[in-house]
């Protein structure tokens, strides 16, 4: 029996009824960009609802602790403003868990009553609630506006807003915006900028935040993260590499046009040529010459793809998840001689089937390709024209078992495997740990489904 | 086998409340005050405990809201309803699937809905031109696309700011369609102080729109409906087999593994069980009153409990053959559930826990670990009322506060053709006379140790301090719990959704979480907390050869 058992082959327009969202809301994108804040505590303003099910998703696929405050409106605050709760949760938040910083973001309910945070932070200050040196920010997210990677996005883009500082010098630095990528990832980026010889600050830096060790000891603001004082450097640096034009160019764009901080804006490093690029623009910036390590990982990259091309060539992938890594993953998969065939993201923006459709535009086939898509749709597509793959969050597992396709697990929310906290998927490593994966499932299906007199050992 | 930590320190009690309240700002820690009670588990001597109120802004809370309640916690597990969630993307996808709710679909044409998420994913233009049409748009799209049975229509936060009238799309929508239930919840995340209310909006709107819709009469013998029981884990399997087993006919579950028929025929059963008191007691105060059936608290989390309960129905319906049927199940699931709880309690007596969940969870489960000999320190529910600590003697004198008053209370009479006493007067009365109790609940505190503490509402900062203090064996609260106490140490056991495993209800489920819990306990795992250099910093002086 399939479990998705109502969905029709044939495809009808669908104007108002989602099925299945391949997105979710601005807040927790921003509860997740403040994460990656040394000593920042997010605050969710708005009713408390939204606050748990944001902590209750970011935790089971991060398998942390996932620490956010919320005004905890009721009807009361909904009609008459929220800025009561927000001044005293201020209070409260530093006097009882002791933050750096709060990082703020509003909700449905906060932005539909029009509650102004900026005005609500002044008054807090004004009345002495938040203690000398440390910080209250705030990002604007209704829920009812772009995604979580819009959320993410913002969230970013007020901390540099708000938090950095031009003194006139440059501290010879550079800012990478990694993104919405997973902590081990973060923590690749870093690698690999450290080994090019990039002084850099990484924002946000979710790495040692959410995939910190057991030691029986619990900190509500572990080691990791950008700390306040980074962030601020931000604004002397000597330039800016933007990771994912939804994810880390606004914020790129801001230091650009306020201090002065040039920028560039690259696609996430996943896979062959993005990481190319990556380094490429680390090296120009750098002023220094790529060192042989990094060669020699992308080399072996390169031996892997073309060790194993066999399995991969021409193979048909649908896939679904966040605008960035999708444009960086169908690169990838193009570029291995894979035909990524159907494309859906639920974050709102024509320029994602723009460049969908240009990195497969000497496909030998049709594809599919949609911004303002569902995942309803995408497993319709399937259902009409069937792939060798399925790559996607968690959610794709009901596809994969009625469609008995191949998946591999990437993006967001992964709530059933482990790994995406500790082994990056960016970077010539990452481009590693992908193959092995996307073979590892192509050959465990060859294995399954080859007759007897074809089942061989060596492969 | 770990090694033990036995830091059964001795505080007082009142020494634990002071120090949790320590670092409050004297606002915070007046109001906290009052919902942390020290048990004295005396008769009619325990001191009142103030729940049912608003969480404080900035304090980090476990609860959730009323949409949560209502979509998440009781529609959530009814399979044949096409549930939309009226609002921007979020609510509906974090309410997709993530509360465990199993569910039996595999018969023949059944349908099933749960993998589905609906949502009219409103935008900016909705929210300031209105959404009605949206929803409308929805609604029919839902229609044409898989005809099901029934429509439920839920409200976000901005859906209730924006006015939107979701009740009147929905009855327009079901009079357009002639053979489609379409009804609506006004269940938006603000109203209310936590999931509750939420509950209490979904129970009204399932009763006031579904229950009493199918009067055709339902094959079996001693039919029953079991109310507050979820089926997270598949517990709700295991409680169906073994009434099965004893010949109790089941006709619904509010609302694990449920569907919209059962909700329907509901009204023909001679008894309610209610499982957790808190989500739907009045319910069954409802089907009493319109249709005359009595109702019971009954308990199957735990085996001791489990075979109360049994009999309890047992003796309600009074019958022979029944109360023998009962014992014989009884005397056959019970060899086997001795001999695994004896085999675990070898390593689990004396040990101590921990549970702050839901509204009747924390609670029910201490019994599955005193059956292995461990003692609950500590408890307290995340969204309960008084009723639910101290027993139904104090609902008269339960305030309703501005927050309560936004729930709907319904107005229910007897209905003039359908509504039969169960049993004759006297037969109840002589029920009563000889012990029985219907409608009752004594709630959690006096079945609490005296010396124990009894927090209501629980936050982050106290749950570290508790178990900063305390350091009890297991610690069982939600998702978002887990593991900021699994870093200090101590195994946290989740119980609104158990994680992976289940089910623990019944008798199966007794045997399985005796062995959870040895598992969790006697872990390797939480003797690797040092390394073996941060046990011994010392560097010794001498380098040795062995």
């Amino acid at each position: 029996m399939t479990l998705l058992r109502h969905t029709p082959k044939e495809i009808t327009e669908r104007s108002a009824l989602t099925i299945n969202p391949a997105k979710t809301c601005q807040p927790i994108g921003a509860m997740y960009a403040a994460l990656g804040i040394h000593g920042c505590l997010p605050h969710s303003h708005g009713s408390q609802g939204c606050c748990a099910y944001h902590r209750s998703a970011l935790t089971r696929h991060y398998k942390e602790p996932v620490s956010a405050a919320t005004s905890s409106f009721t009807e009361g605050a909904s009609v008459f403003g929220g800025q009561a709760n927000l001044l005293q949760a201020i209070e409260n938040i530093f006097t009882v868990y002791e933050p750096e910083i709060i990082a703020v973001h509003t909700t449905c309910l906060s932005e539909t009553i029009g509650d102004d945070l900026n005005q609500i932070r002044d008054k807090a200050q004004k009345e002495g609630k938040i203690p000398a040196g440390k910080h209250v920010i705030g990002a604007s997210t209704p829920s009812y506006v772009g995604s979580h990677v819009t959320g993410f996005s913002n969230m970013v883009k007020s901390a540099v807003a708000q938090l950095a500082e031009s003194t006139g010098h440059k501290n010879g630095k550079v800012n990478i915006l990694p993104g919405w990528v997973e902590p081990s990832d973060m923590e690749e980026i870093k690698r690999l900028a450290t080994l090019v010889g990039v002084d850099s600050i990484l924002l946000p830096d979710t790495s040692g935040v959410l995939n910190g060790p057991l030691s029986g000891e619990y900190k509500m603001f572990p080691e990791g993260g950008t700390t306040v004082e980074e962030i601020k450097a931000t604004g002397d640096a000597i330039g800016t590499l933007a990771l994912g034009e939804w994810c880390s160019a606004d914020a790129a764009r801001l230091l650009d046009s306020q201090f002065k901080v040039p920028c560039k804006v690259l696609d996430m490093p996943f896979g062959l040529k993005a990481t190319d690029r990556f380094i490429d623009a680390l090296r120009t910036v750098a002023g220094v010459s790529v060192p042989n390590e990094i060669n020699t990982e992308r080399g072996q990259l390169v031996d892997l793809i073309s060790d194993m091309h066999q399995y991969f060539y021409h193979k048909k992938v649908a896939l679904v998840g966040d605008p960035d890594q999708l444009i960086a993953m169908t690169e990838f998969l193009v570029s291995i001689d894979m035909l990524p065939v159907h494309i859906v993201t639920g974050t709102p923006g024509k320029a994602f089937e723009r460049r969908i459709r240009e990195i497969t535009k000497e496909l030998p086939c049709e594809v599919n390709v949609k911004a303002k898509g569902d995942m309803f749709l995408l497993h319709q597509w399937i259902k009409n024209e069937p792939v060798d793959l399925l790559l996607g969050n968690t959610y794709c597992k009901y596809i994969a078992r009625d469609e008995d396709i191949p998946f591999v697990r990437f993006g967001f929310p992964i709530l059933d495997r482990v790994g995406h906290q500790y082994f990056p998927s960016v970077g010539y490593k990452g481009g590693l740990r992908l193959l092995e994966k996307i073979l590892g499932v192509l050959l465990d299906r060859k294995d399954r489904d080859d007759p007897e007199e074809t089942f061989e050992l060596v492969l | 086998m770990a090694k033990t930590k036995h830091r059964l320190v001795k505080w007082e009690p009142t020494a634990i409340k002071e120090e949790l309240l320590s670092k409050y700002p004297p606002k915070v820690a007046r109001k906290r005050a009052k919902q942390i009670l020290i048990n004295e588990a005396q008769e009619n001597e325990t001191p009142e405990i103030q729940a049912n109120v608003r969480t404080i802004p900035g304090i980090i809370t476990m609860r959730g809201c009323t949409y949560a309640g209502c979509k998440g916690v009781i529609l959530g597990p009814t399979r044949d309803i096409v549930n939309i969630t009226h609002g921007p993307i979020g609510c509906g996808f974090y309410s997709w699937l993530t509360r465990r709710n199993q569910t039996d679909a595999t018969a023949e044409g059944a349908e099933n809905y749960m993998p589905y998420c609906f949502s009219t994913d409103m935008q900016d233009q909705d929210i300031i031109f209105g959404g009605e049409k949206k929803l409308e748009k929805a609604i029919q799209e839902a229609y044409d696309t898989f005809h099901p049975k029934a429509i439920a229509i839920f409200a976000t936060c901005p859906v209730g700011l924006i006015g939107d009238d979701i009740h009147a799309v929905a009855k327009k929508m079901k009079e357009k369609f002639g053979d489609c239930n379409v009804f609506a919840f006004s269940c938006e995340g603000y109203k209310g102080v936590s999931q509750s209310a939420g509950h209490h909006i979904a129970n009204n709107q399932i009763f006031k729109h579904v229950v009493g819709e199918n009067d055709a009469d339902k094959p079996g013998e001693y039919k029953i409906n079991l109310l507050g029981e979820y089926n997270i884990g598949g517990d709700g399997f295991e409680i169906d087999r073994i009434l099965k087993k004893c010949g109790i006919s089941n006709i619904a579950t509010f609302s694990g593994n449920s569907t919209y028929d059962q909700f329907a025929s509901a009204h023909v059963a001679d008894l309610n069980c209610v499982m957790c008191h808190r989500s739907i007691n009045y319910v069954a105060d409802m089907l009493e009153t319109k249709f005359g059936i009595p109702w019971i608290k009954v308990n199957f989390i735990g085996a001791e409990a489990t075979a109360k309960s049994l009999r309890k129905i047992a003796q309600y319906f009074g019958d022979k053959k029944l109360i023998e049927k009962v014992e014989a199940v009884i005397a056959e699931e019970m060899p086997l559930v001795d001999a695994v709880r004896d085999d675990v309690r070898t390593r689990t007596e004396g040990k101590t826990a921990m549970l702050f969940v839901g509204g009747s969870r924390a609670h029910h489960y201490q019994e599955l670990f005193a059956e292995i000999g461990m003692k609950t320190l500590s408890a307290g529910y995340e969204f309960a009322h008084r009723d639910d600590y101290e027993g139904r003697e104090v609902i008269p004198d339960l305030k309703v506060d501005a927050d309560s008053r936004n729930i709907e209370e319904i107005e229910v009479n007897a209905d003039p053709e359908r509504y039969s006493p169960r049993k004759p007067a006297e037969e109840i009365a002589k029920l009563e006379a000889a012990g029985y109790k219907f409608k009752h609940y004594d709630g959690m505190i006096p079945e609490m140790d005296k010396g124990t503490i009894v927090i209501d509402d629980l936050n982050q900062y106290e749950a570290e301090k508790l178990v900063e203090l305390l350091h009890p064996d297991i610690f069982c609260a939600g998702i978002k719990e887990k593991f900021s106490i699994q870093k200090l140490g101590v195994p946290m056991k989740q119980l609104h959704s158990y994680d992976s495993g289940g089910p623990y209800a019944g008798f199966s489920g007794a045997i399985n979480f005796y062995k959870e819990i040895d598992r969790l306990v006697n872990s390797r795992v939480w003797s690797y907390m040092k390394a073996p250099w941060q046990e011994n910093p010392e560097l010794s002086a001498t380098y040795v050869w062995e």
